[in-house]
């Protein structure tokens, strides 16, 4: 290793960073003005690449020349921009009074709709690029070849960051996107109409997801997975660099940059675990990022269930649904009863989530985690130790309840949007080491023969088991709800400073909640593994996440049966659609959007409502 | 007596579901200071921000320059030529005296010499010497010059000012009632929520007592401190 192999190395860092603070800054930027955290700016992205990939091409082949390359680039950050301001026009104005919660599931739902439609418009192959014309050699640098394109993004990185601090320091745009990011109100009340103001940002924003995307064209194939992977990276950068500032995303970008590009010689194989990890720590150390600071207004505020009168029937209600569920095995086939396991199994892990959200009104985008955690654990006890179920389920549950006290100990010092992107840089450490440790967990793979004791081997016994789990835990956990206990916890989500003066200690309590919740996501993971027979690293990805909240979101997230009832629509609905269609994603996606624009309450929720006002 | 700049019939507001505003009826003319005065949680601010459309509100009329500000989205009736001055004083404290200046510029209307940073300067002479200072490191007395100053950048008709004493230094409050009588001067109208009674009586044209939200009386100040009752009663002086 020399002196000129570490040059180049630095270099290579450097490039990346560029790219990365590129996008990041978009970012940043609307989250600054709109305090919305935007999981379609991955997807924005992903469309510059695609767009650029096929403009570009077809532009030089009208007219060779670096000329009409830099054009193409331009042109397709503009249009990805224009789509930007479609996307605030539509959906981001109706949802900028809402919980933080579900301006993440909407704009998680926008990245669904436009992964199906990339793949519609732009066809299901990768598309690679063309280079740059004039930047075709490489250069030589201390001896060593060193392409030239990359040198052209280096320098992109600090020009991008010029321009922006002009717009924002010297332009009276700038002056009211920085006061608007203060104080939305009072700019209102100065007689500037936000909207605009809004919508002028979030072409900015779209315009450099873009541009970072098209940017990329010449180095990687545009591809369906890059929104995913680019923005769980993105939301390092900006968490890291403190939401909302510039200059924050750009010294965050550059540290990650250099740390991948050096880690990858130190530890091949950890890149993802290297960059969530530099996260835990900044935000353990500075939990607003590098130059973030406490949020002093914005769209955030909790919600989630509320005391209900006692009904004496409840004890009732509970037997008949439990007796109902007991009972289907006398009519449904095996198939019924897979799905029915299934169900329960989710009804659980979204359940557990809503001990963390609904009561305590901390918001995990990295739900997954705890699911996955002891999914594995489950698996790994099977696998290295031959245990039988009977004890690898107690495992799996207990590696879920470590991994949420550790994770814990981090999450519940923080609040709102940072939070939530605590958990699912959390969940995406856990998801790397388990897709990256290939030795023992069998990396993409996963591990198979994770079967059940024989007494549960059937699916009748297996489902009457999954039942009974699913009950009791589910139980334990509302009366955990309706105790002093859980009424700490919503004490503390309606008002933290409140719950404090009376003397509850808040992090205490919602550490203790962050590992109950995870032990029983883990508990869900573990009957899952059994029910399949294998593991496999989905299970902690961010799908899996947001599959837990839009169950939530379906049930309502104001009401205690919510989850339950989501968990079983979102199920059914899948099994029955899916099959028929390829573009369940794209329905998902509108799906998620429409409960959140039209029925925030949720099924229960709604109904609940309604016969109030029938009362 | 011709028609009121702003004019509010039966105006009421509601924080979920309790109401806080029980119908008030009143109007600001041209050119004159207009004292809302109430002890705390009399509905002062509430009736302010109801006006700009920042709580929500009904009233049988409300209208500015007679335009209905019925349904205006804050930003509109600001631009109807009705500025505010909150009580936080909310100044921007990421940017310096002059961009919080430029954040409320607005062009004036015809036949108006429009407010400058220079002419505000001159009003507001502390604020001149810091034009580069962010407003997180000012004191209270310079925001809440600052905020008033901000605000006639938009060279409004009317300020809704949110208790101007408050919170500060009495050497700063003289120089609010200074800049208080440099605004009707200029004929923008004030209505003013105060408190301080003392402060409202000295700069003021009418008053409005309120109290939980219903009005309680309604007329020149000398009429309300020789009304004894009313005074102990509503002010508990």
């Amino acid at each position: 290793m020399d002196l000129s192999f570490l040059a180049i190395q630095a270099l290579n860092g450097l490039s990346s960073a560029s790219s990365l603070f590129i996008t990041a800054c978009g970012l940043t930027l609307v989250f600054g003005v709109t305090r919305i955290v935007n999981f379609a700016h991955g997807s924005l992205y992903m469309i510059g690449a695609y767009t650029a990939a096929t403009l570009v091409p077809r532009l030089l082949e009208l007219s060779f020349g670096p000329a009409t390359f830099w054009a193409g680039i331009l042109a397709s950050a503009i249009i990805v921009g224009l789509i930007g301001v479609l996307i605030e026009v539509l959906l981001l104005r109706r949802i900028y009074g809402a919980p933080e919660l579900f301006q993440l599931l909407a704009t998680f739902g926008v990245v669904l709709v436009v992964q199906d439609l990339t793949i519609l418009i732009f066809g299901p192959e990768d598309i690679l690029g063309p280079r740059a014309p004039g930047l075709r050699a490489p250069v030589e640098i201390l001896g060593r070849r060193f392409p030239s394109y990359e040198l052209v993004l280096i320098a992109a990185g600090p020009i991008v960051l010029a321009l922006v601090w002009l717009l924002l320091r010297k332009t009276r745009f700038g002056v009211l996107v920085r006061a608007a990011t203060q104080d939305r109100e009072m700019i209102a009340a100065l007689g500037v109409n936000q909207a605009l103001l809004f919508t002028g940002t979030l072409f900015l924003g779209a315009f450099l997801a873009g541009l970072g995307g098209a940017l990329q064209i010449p180095r990687v194939s545009a591809n369906a997975g890059m929104d995913l992977s680019i923005i769980a990276e993105a939301f390092v950068v900006t968490v890291v660099g403190g939401m909302g500032s510039v200059p924050g995303a750009f010294l965050a970008a550059l540290i990650i940059g250099e740390l991948q590009a050096f880690g990858i010689l130190i530890f091949p194989k950890s890149t993802l675990v290297v960059v969530f990890l530099l996260m835990a720590v900044v935000l353990a150390v500075r939990p607003y990022g590098f130059f973030g600071r406490p949020e002093v207004i914005g769209g955030t505020h909790a919600v989630g269930i509320s005391s209900q009168k006692h009904s004496p029937f409840a004890p009732l209600t509970i037997l008949a649904v439990v007796g109902t569920l007991a009972s289907l095995p006398l009519i449904g086939d095996a198939y019924v009863l897979k799905v029915a396991t299934e169900i329960l199994i989710f009804a659980l892990f979204a359940f557990s989530l809503q001990l963390l959200i609904g009561v305590s009104g901390v918001v995990s985008f990295g739900h997954a985690a705890f699911f996955g955690l002891g999914a594995y654990g489950a698996a790994l006890a099977v696998k290295w130790f031959a245990l039988p179920m009977e004890a690898a389920l107690p495992a799996g549950l207990f590696l879920a309840a470590v991994g949420a006290l550790i994770i814990g100990a981090f999450v519940v010092r923080l609040s709102g949007i940072y939070l939530a992107m605590m958990t699912l840089a959390a969940a995406q450490i856990i998801f790397a080491v388990a897709f990256q440790w290939v030795d023992v967990t069998g990396g993409d793979n996963g591990i198979v023969g994770v079967w059940p004791s024989a007494w549960a081997s059937r699916q009748v016994s297996y489902y009457l088991f999954t039942l009974a789990v699913t009950a009791v835990t589910v139980l334990l956990l509302m009366r955990i709800i309706n105790a002093p206990f859980g009424y700490s916890l919503r004490a503390a989500r309606d008002s933290e400073a409140r719950a404090e003066a009376i003397g509850l200690k808040i992090r205490q309590h919602r550490w203790l909640a962050f590992t109950i919740s995870g032990a029983a996501a883990g508990l869900a993971g573990g009957i899952y593994a059994f029910s399949r027979g294998s593991v496999d690293p989905t299970l902690l990805g961010i799908p899996t996440s947001v599959d837990a909240l839009t169950m939530l979101l379906i049930g309502g997230i104001q009401t205690v049966t919510g989850p339950l009832v989501g968990a079983g629509v979102l199920h059914v609905l899948r099994d029955q659609i899916m099959p028929l269609t390829s573009l369940w994603r794209l329905l998902l996606g509108l799906s998620i959007i429409a409960i959140v624009l039209i029925f925030p309450r949720g099924l229960v929720g709604t109904v609940r409502t309604w016969r109030e006002e029938q009362a | 007596m011709s028609e009121p700049l702003l004019e509010i019939w039966n105006l009421t507001a509601s924080y979920g579901r309790a109401q806080v505003l029980f119908g008030l009826t009143f109007g600001l003319n041209a050119g004159e200071v207009l004292a809302l005065i109430g002890r705390n949680g009399a509905g002062k601010t509430t009736t302010l921000k109801a006006i700009m459309g920042l709580v929500p509100a009904t009233a049988q009329k409300a209208t500015f320059k007679g335009r209905s500000l019925a349904r205006l989205p804050t930003y509109k009736i600001a631009r109807l030529g009705l500025g505010y001055v909150p009580e936080d004083r909310r100044i921007f404290t990421d940017l310096t005296v002059e961009e919080n200046l430029e954040a409320g510029r607005k062009a004036a209307g015809p036949g108006r010499s429009p407010w400058t940073p220079e002419r505000l300067f001159r009003l507001f002479p502390n604020l001149a010497e810091m034009r580069g200072r962010r407003g997180n490191q000012m004191s209270g007395g310079e925001q809440q010059m600052l905020t008033i100053a901000r605000t006639l950048m938009g060279n409004p008709d009317a300020i809704l000012l949110d208790e101007p004493s408050e919170g500060i230094a009495p050497v700063v409050v003289q120089m609010m009632a200074e800049a208080i009588r440099a605004m009707k001067a200029e004929g923008v109208a004030v209505l003013l929520s105060e408190q301080n009674w003392a402060f409202a009586a000295g700069i003021s044209d009418r008053t409005i007592v309120i109290e939980r939200g219903e009005m309680r009386f309604q007329g020149s100040i000398d009429e309300l401190m020789t009304n004894e009752s009313l005074r102990a009663e509503t002010l508990g002086i």
